[in-house]
């Protein structure tokens, strides 16, 4: 029914079963999105990496379809995104409906003068597959297919896995262990660890098809639409003339009902028309919960994307924040096993990353209320804003039918230093993502180092760079002046995920030293794992 | 921060009170509780101190 084609990705005997049982460094459960891109991270800094997953193929579905600029910025630095931009489907505008009635139009990237737009729409098989490509090139990485992790023991100094493959059982022993593994994370269920939150009832269903007509290029969000009165549809674009509509069914639809065929086309027909016509891609019917882990770091055993934390899907919240992860875990994971940072730095990630998972789901729970009003008095407000939006700017900006991802702050991190400067008014604080800009012929993203990244304004030459830093000068007076609230001498630690550490109106050698010591976890002491 | 009004703040406090009144008659429970949805969603905009309409949220829950 798809028409894009499964290619099956090669198995092969591990060695182990032979009798060589290695140890290494990181073993990574799943190859989904979080997977390879950690792997390919951590092979950038010299780690090298055993992916292993349970089938031998990408995502069955389309699945997570809106890839935001800030995991573009990532996979830039692997230089699949611009193959990314360009196969897929690249939109900032969307627009909210009301009945028939247009009621909000919004821009998600008003300004100019970024190297990534703030959405590229394209199927999680197609970022799947060019990640595998990349690290199927890539000799420090082993991908190993058809390899499912069947047991995990916590040991000390490492962890043995268990691992079933089409000839037999092998134990793998892993210096550390990151399960990226998904929603229903077998690793976490292996340890037995809770996994607590809210369940939602709604019923979704998604019909993934291609028209064989003009498509449109923006999101379309309907609430009770004529062709669907009752309830909410979602219409967004993807390659391939692939489009997801999705129909909110409410709770008591019958899933198995939904899914045939003419029912799916019955729905469509009343949406697209008489004349229209389409194939069938896809098809899902969801419910979704927010969950989260306690801990994300369990001793040597490290959970990352779905698997340590779930939100409902509006906002493009679950893929991205699972990039979001891995970005920040690789370098200090890398830092932690060359031996260069203590075992606290990953206390960090947790932190600072349970914080993110905290904001990506009060965004999405409230989406999933204003989308699925949970009792009337909800669902009155909620109409209210629809009805108000047409007239009255402000309700526009409470029409909540997906908060879209951009990335989390993280306040307060033990890794940042705080302004010590008290005349900022501008401009990205410790704990916040660094923002890019136009930068001489290029971007400032390309200009930055893997490691941490010294940005200085208007000092050609600064001297001396603590080891670990990559001296970035910008000159003149463009845009990444004013998007950094810079004057001559303003200097910022950018980390290693882009992230700002620390910034000063002067640049003081030793003053950077410090944060840069702070930000590495050196101020953290060797924990006692 | 500005406390919520206690004291009266209306110079012709009947006239207002009955405006409030008289729009809800010949509504249905249903139809009020829209009405009064969108009331007070184009109320809170116009106060516009999330203090303020957070205390006034206390006072009309506790009571």
């Amino acid at each position: 029914m798809s028409s894009y084609e499964y290619h099956h990705y090669p198995y092969s005997r591990p060695s182990e079963l032979d009798g060589k049982a290695t140890r290494r460094p990181v073993v990574i459960v799943g190859a989904g999105m979080a997977g390879p891109t950690l792997a390919l991270e951590l092979a950038a800094r010299g780690v090298p990496t055993v992916v292993l997953d349970e089938d031998d193929t990408v995502s069955v579905g389309s699945r997570s379809i809106c890839q935001a600029k800030h995991s573009l910025e990532v996979w830039d630095r692997f230089g699949i995104s611009q193959r990314m931009v360009e196969k897929g489907i690249t939109w900032e505008q969307g627009e909210v409906y009301l009945r028939d009635r247009p009621v909000w139009r919004f821009n998600l990237q008003p300004e100019p003068g970024h190297k990534f737009p703030a959405f590229v729409n394209l199927q999680q098989y197609y970022v799947e597959e060019f990640l595998y490509e990349r690290c199927l090139a890539e000799p420090a990485i082993e991908m190993r297919f058809r390899n499912r992790v069947v047991g995990v023991t916590p040991q000390p100094g490492h962890v043995a896995v268990e691992v079933e493959t089409p000839d037999g059982r092998y134990t793998l022993e892993a210096q550390w262990l990151v399960a990226c593994d998904g929603v229903r994370s077998p690793v976490r269920h292996m340890l037995g660890l809770p996994f607590e939150g809210e369940t939602f009832h709604d019923q979704f269903l998604i019909a993934d098809i291609r028209l064989l007509d003009e498509l449109p290029k923006e999101r379309r969000f309907w609430f009770y639409p004529p062709f669907h009165p009752t309830n909410s549809v979602l219409l967004h674009r993807q390659a391939d003339n692939v489009l997801r509509v999705d129909f909110q069914l409410g709770r008591d639809a019958d899933a198995e009902e939904e899914r045939k065929t003419e029912n799916i086309d019955r729905r469509l027909r009343l949406l697209f028309g008489p004349e229209a016509r389409w194939e069938h891609e896809w098809n899902s019917v969801y419910t979704f919960a927010c969950r989260m882990m306690q801990r994300f770091v369990h001793g040597r055993v490290i959970f990352a994307g779905d698997a340590a934390h779930v939100v409902s899907p509006f906002g493009a919240r679950g893929g991205n924040g699972a990039i979001a992860d891995v970005d920040n875990l690789a370098w200090k994971l890398a830092l932690v096993v060359a031996g260069e940072a203590p075992e606290a730095l990953l206390d960090s990630y947790c932190s600072e990353r349970r914080m993110a998972a905290r904001e990506n789901i009060l965004n999405s729970t409230r989406s999933t209320d204003f989308i699925t009003p949970k009792f009337p008095a909800s669902r009155a407000f909620r109409d209210a804003t629809l009805t108000l939006a047409p007239d009255f700017p402000f309700a526009r900006a409470l029409i909540n039918s997906g908060r879209l991802s951009v990335p989390t702050v993280q306040p307060d991190s033990p890794l940042d230093t705080p302004d010590r400067d008290s005349d900022w008014i501008g401009g990205p604080g410790p704990g916040r993502a660094m923002v890019d800009a136009p930068v001489g012929n290029g971007w400032l993203i390309d200009r930055l180092g893997r490691d941490f990244s010294l940005l200085t304004f208007g000092k050609d030459d600064v001297g001396l760079v603590p080891p670990g830093a990559t001296a970035v000068a910008i000159a003149g007076n463009g845009l990444a002046w004013q998007r950094y609230d810079s004057r001559p001498g303003t200097t910022y630690l950018i980390r290693p995920d882009r992230y700002v550490a620390a910034r000063w109106r002067t640049y003081d050698p030793a003053v950077v030293r410090l944060a840069l010591d702070r930000a590495q976890g050196r101020d953290l002491g060797r924990s006692h794992r | 921060m500005t406390a919520l009004r206690r004291t009266l703040n209306l110079a012709r406090p009947d006239d207002v009170y009955n405006a409030i009144v008289d729009a809800h008659k010949g509504l249905t429970d249903e139809q009020c509780r829209d009405f009064d949805a969108r009331l007070i969603l184009l109320l809170a905009n116009h106060i516009g101190d999330e203090a303020v309409i957070r205390e006034a949220l206390k006072e009309a829950a506790a009571r």
